[in-house]
């Protein structure tokens, strides 16, 4: 049902390519043999050669990126643009993620050759609330919609790419809800987080978290570029960890403070040590976690991630030498 | 719905259970010396566990092992020697997915406590309780609500609990039950809006009838104090004869007799899943339901005696 005879993608524009995933992205994409060109964005030029994909430093924010949909000959564009992070100043994060969006669905608008559009959304879309149902399937409604961040970012991008969707109908959309992502290769708030000398945690709550391995999220984002699957999908690991279950597996030292001090102690860190803080997105997501429903994703690829929840995690922690402490090990002797 | 704040010190399990596993600790050779330091051994190796998280929960958060060995052992104290708690019907509680409905009373939560500890250790169930949002939005009683296996109470988790097979537990009187003055003492309170015929329906699962007498008398609630209840947002704000006047010792429940017995599975067979969508139909079978337990509160009642002996 899914495999539409939709034309193979054989131009690819890669957004967001000069950062981790969309580096990862076009270079799964390029051993592709249907795929003719690999084209990668990004405001500034990557960190490591990008092999086959040619790159071109344009600011998707401007109608520069129209010209090399049209000249290009592109049909298919994933875009991994949206940015998560809350180091950059916020007025700029949300001017990239919005506005940069807003032109390249434009241009994806105007273009003729335009078959497929991949989109990169969070879960972060559901929000995180006393009130959530266990777990969110993709017709769920938040019970709080997310009010601030890149949480509210994803979910006007995912109401303009619903926007692109009535007035091209011939195309093939699909956005992808991910989990957190988190593998050896990953640098974000929450990795982050797991590195601060003493891991602050919110008093009386224990959250519960899901990841998808970054190994996993290049598969599905590959599998959906080069077949076509139209839908939203959540994607994340099987299963799911506690946050203080995380943080005893990955041997870090924890402090149960109450809410209200963890964002002033995120502020401090970020005026006077140099560390990114904690938005308020990400203080929601570590008081009340937040679950999402796979099973759309696995029946519509018959694929089920190689790394659950746990596997995930327990990848990163390795791969960073964070483990067991020693008194566990002491323990594990007796 | 939890209260189990007594049994909060999870976080780094200080409590070093000597012999964690009842069932099998029972079982085994005579007691000597190899017994204690079996039970050593494995309080270590439990403390191990925790201590690097190595445990499984499930999606709802519910963590099999901290529930057996932390949550409910002072919870089965009071259910057999304070609360002395008689069971009856147990037969009819099923082996797969099934609703199961009770009254709500006691002005603290203790029934849903007492009724996880009744199913877990004579039916071998977990049950999995629908509890109020307020409860997730409480520091601590939230997340131990949710590792004892217990969920919000909407229409999704239900579903989705029973579509795996497990025995879900509601209490449709909801605050209206559990704050009841003592003077409505097992007078059922309305059934909230119906929702868990929907729910049982759509999921074609039976309902079992439970009635829970004795909590009624833990904390005889004869005043609320409601402004000072609005101000901390609680339901009510209960005056019983013993708290606030004796202060923490007020928080004592009275060492009442209870009886929790379980009806008859009442399956829904001569009706569909499109039934949920007709609100006539939901009211009725709510009605049905809702005299039934009544019913079966009075037989119960009878049965227990007086209340304190």
């Amino acid at each position: 049902m899914s495999s539409m005879p939709v034309a193979a993608a054989r131009v690819v524009l890669v957004t967001g390519v000069s950062r981790f995933l969309g580096a990862r992205v076009a270079n799964a994409l390029q051993a592709e043999p249907g795929i003719e060109r690999v084209i990668g964005v990004d405001t500034v030029p990557p960190a490591e050669s990008l092999g086959r994909t040619e790159f071109v430093r344009v600011d998707i924010r401007t109608p520069g990126i129209a010209k090399i949909i049209a000249s290009a000959g592109v049909d298919t564009v994933v875009h991994l643009n949206l940015v998560t992070s809350s180091a950059a100043p916020r007025a700029k994060v949300k001017e990239l993620n919005i506005i940069g969006t807003m032109q390249l669905l434009a241009a994806c608008q105007r273009s003729p050759d335009m078959r497929k559009l991949v989109v990169r959304s969070s879960a972060a879309v559901y929000g995180s609330s006393p009130m959530d149902p266990a777990v969110f399937t993709e017709r769920d409604e938040p019970a709080e919609p997310p009010r601030s961040g890149y949480a509210k970012d994803a979910v006007e991008v995912e109401g303009y790419v619903r926007g692109l969707m009535r007035r091209r109908s011939d195309l093939t959309v699909s956005v992808l809800r991910f989990a957190n992502l988190l593998g050896p290769g990953v640098d974000s708030p929450f990795t982050r987080y797991l590195h601060l000398p003493v891991v602050p945690t919110v008093l009386g709550f224990d959250p519960r978290l899901q990841f998808v391995h970054e190994d996993d999220g290049v598969e599905v984002l590959r599998r959906m570029t080069v077949e076509a699957h139209p839908g939203c999908y959540n994607v994340a690991g099987d299963g799911v960890l506690l946050l203080s279950q995380a943080l005893r597996r990955a041997g870090r030292p924890y402090l149960p403070v109450p809410s209200p001090s963890l964002s002033v102690l995120g502020d401090m860190g970020r005026r006077f040590a140099g560390l990114s803080g904690f938005s308020p997105e990400l203080l929601r997501w570590l008081t009340y976690g937040r679950v999402i429903d796979t099973t759309a994703l696995e029946t519509e690829l018959a694929w089920r991630p190689k790394y659950s929840s746990e596997a995930a995690f327990a990848d990163f922690a390795a791969a960073q030498g964070l483990t067991h402490n020693r008194l566990t090990h002491l323990l594990g002797r007796a | 719905m939890l209260n189990a704040r007594h049994a909060d010190d999870d976080e780094d399990a200080q409590v070093i259970p000597l012999s964690p596993d009842r069932q099998d600790s029972a079982g085994d050779s005579p007691a000597g010396p190899g017994l204690l330091e079996r039970g050593i051994a494995s309080g270590l190796a439990f403390l191990r566990r925790r201590l690097a998280g190595d445990y499984e929960v499930d999606e709802f958060g519910f963590d099999p092992e901290f529930t057996s060995t932390v949550l409910l052992p002072p919870a089965r104290a009071l259910y057999e020697h304070w609360f002395r708690v008689e069971l009856c019907g147990l037969e009819n509680v099923p082996e797969d997915g099934a609703l199961l409905v009770a009254n709500h009373s006691g002005t603290i939560p203790l029934d849903a406590l007492m009724l996880s500890v009744a199913l877990h250790d004579h039916a071998d169930r977990q049950i999995r309780l629908l509890g109020a949002d307020l409860v997730y939005q409480i520091p601590m009683l939230g997340h131990l609500a949710r590792k004892a296996g217990h969920t919000l109470a909407c229409q999704a988790d239900a579903t989705r609990l029973l579509a795996k097979g497990e025995l879900v537990g509601v209490f449709p009187e909801g605050f209206k039950g559990v704050g009841k003055p003592f003077s409505d003492r097992y007078k059922l309170q309305r059934f909230g809006r119906g929702g868990f015929i929907g729910t049982a329906l759509r999921a074609g699962v039976p309902i079992v009838p439970c009635a829970i007498v004795g909590a009624e008398e833990i904390y005889p609630k004869i005043a609320d104090l409601r402004p000072l209840a609005r101000l901390l947002g609680l339901p009510y704000f209960p005056i019983t004869p013993t708290f606030p006047l004796l202060g923490l010792a007020g928080l004592v429940p009275l060492p009442s007799k209870w009886v929790i017995q379980f009806g008859e599975p009442m399956t829904l067979d001569g009706y569909e899943a499109d039934d949920a969508d007709d609100p006539m139909t939901v009211f009725e079978l709510t009605d049905h339901v809702r005299e039934n337990i009544q019913h079966m509160l009075y037989e119960a009642l009878l049965r227990r005696g007086p209340a304190f002996l």
